[in-house]
């Protein structure tokens, strides 16, 4: 799959004879190397879920979180370089802040989506920049609109999804999360499907430990993002522990 | 409330009583700032907005147009009231229009009522030293329907089921206040601001000419002139 571009990959400004910006598919690499994060848009809101690879025991538990409030009513969850997805994190801030004070409304996401996007495009033009090596989920909830959900990659394209993954199990995850009949769902059972494919998803060989970090917004939230309560958290854990067991238990009565 | 506002602007001028204007000197109108004098008022109902303005648009003691709109559009849905410096009124909406425009054609949907009167706010507050403008932002929307928002003079807004601005507007808080009631129909609405635009004419030198109602409804905008004979009439003592 992987092809190198010798000659054609030094920056972003340069095309390959087949018509690709190389820089842009490394920079969908590094996406691809990060720990997955998965969203879900339910009936009445957004769930996110992140597997948070953790390198060292002696971290604090909880640092460098990897979701973010982006205003009361969006969320942000992101894959690949932590430090670049921080640039983006403020990018779109100031962008919901400036719409709120020139408009007098919050914004709405898809309006906050495409600026982003914009953004993150911008750096896959010239050769003086590198492009993000981050892809964001964004969620919101509105009493009007609805619940909506969007992810932007690398290269500054973005689609509204039902269900998506980014990461290194993305694959994995989206084949689970097509299982689920979402439209239908309320989060608070969307949460325990979600926090059972990070666990599902996440691979104990290569990558020991990891933290889960689980979010929503929706109507049960008032339309306000914000890290799941501490119980919803540790019922949804625990739904998810129970469930690789059982897996675990049926792979071994099949031998 | 607020506002002796919005009474000519003739700020740079020495006081000129009614017996001297137009005596040896220069009459007032040649150094006069054009005003919308005005009376404008605003109401909200179930289902949109009617607004309605006199015509009269006066520089000192002359009326430079008899026939004035002062019931500019700044959307399809969205309508604003002018009172003060008619130039000044004029360069706002002109402004809020193309940032409207612009909102429109990058969201794909009407903007919101409350989306205008916030960019209204926002010129009038930080320009406030500058301008002299009192301006009535009334339209609908729907996801909130009607909706009439009021920005005087400093640059606050504030949304109001019922708003009246404009130098005619002080002869007509009594009125408001003794005949408004919530709940009224579109009828009754076109009703209630015709009178009061016509009590403000017969008492304020600086509003008059024809009565311009608006109706802003979810199918668009009606408008309606009242000239002459049409004027709602009241106790006059001949």
């Amino acid at each position: 799959m992987s092809s190198i571009g010798t000659g054609y990959d030094l920056s972003a400004s340069q095309f390959s004879p087949d018509g690709r910006v190389f820089q842009v598919e490394y920079a969908l690499k590094a996406v691809e190397n990060s720990g997955t994060a998965i969203g879900i848009r339910g009936k009445d809101g957004i769930v996110f879920g992140v597997e948070k690879l953790v390198t060292s025991k002696l971290y604090e538990t909880g640092a460098n979180k990897r979701i973010f409030n982006i205003d009361r009513h969006i969320g942000m969850a992101v894959a690949g370089l932590l430090a670049d997805a921080r640039q983006i994190v403020e990018t779109a801030r100031e962008e919901a802040a400036s719409y709120r004070s020139n408009y007098g409304t919050p914004i709405p996401l898809k309006h906050l989506t495409d600026r982003v996007s914009m953004f993150v495009h911008a750096y896959t033009l010239y050769s003086s920049v590198r492009p993000f090596g981050v892809s964001c989920l964004m969620g919101s909830y509105d009493p009007t609109d609805g619940p909506e959900m969007y992810v932007i990659d690398p290269s500054g394209v973005s689609f509204g999804y039902y269900g998506c993954a980014i990461g290194k199990a993305k694959q994995a995850a989206k084949t689970e999360i097509e299982k689920i009949k979402m439209k239908d769902m309320l989060c608070v059972d969307l949460v325990k499907e979600v926090a059972k494919i990070i666990y599902i998803v996440h691979d104990e060989v290569k990558d020991k430990n990891f933290e889960l970090e689980l979010s929503w917004v929706g109507d049960m939230t008032g339309g306000k993002h914000e890290l799941v309560p501490k119980n919803v958290f540790t019922d949804a854990e625990k739904y998810a522990k129970e469930s690789l067991e059982e897996s675990d238990d049926s792979d071994d009565e099949d031998l | 409330m607020i506002n002796m506002a919005s009474i000519m602007t003739s700020k740079y001028l020495p006081a000129v009583s009614a017996e001297t204007t137009g005596c040896v000197g220069r009459p007032d109108w040649l150094t006069s700032e054009l005003s919308t004098g005005t009376t404008i008022a605003a109401i909200e109902f179930d289902g949109g907005v009617v607004i309605g303005a006199d015509s009269r648009t006066t520089s000192g003691a002359y009326i430079a147009n008899r026939v004035t709109d002062k019931l500019t559009k700044v959307t399809d849905y969205i309508y604003c009231c002018r009172s003060g410096s008619a130039a000044d009124t004029q360069a706002v909406a002109d402004i809020v229009n193309y940032h409207l425009n612009f909102y429109k054609m990058e969201r794909g949907e009407e903007p919101l009522v409350k989306t205008a009167a916030s960019t209204f706010r926002n010129l009038c507050y930080n320009n406030r030293d500058s301008l002299s403008a009192g301006i009535l932002v009334a339209g609908w929307d729907k996801r909130n329907g009607g909706q009439v928002y009021t920005i005087p003079l400093g640059g606050m807004w504030t949304r109001m089921p019922v708003a009246i601005g404009g130098s005619g507007s002080t002869y007509l808080y009594g009125y408001v206040d003794a005949n408004y009631k919530p709940g009224m129909g579109k009828d009754e609405c076109l009703k209630f601001i015709a009178n009061a635009i016509s009590l403000a004419i017969n008492r304020d030198g600086s509003s008059g000419g024809v009565i311009r109602l608006a109706c802003i409804t979810k199918d668009g905008v009606e408008r309606h002139v009242l000239t002459g004979d049409q004027l709602p009439k009241f106790y006059e003592d001949s």
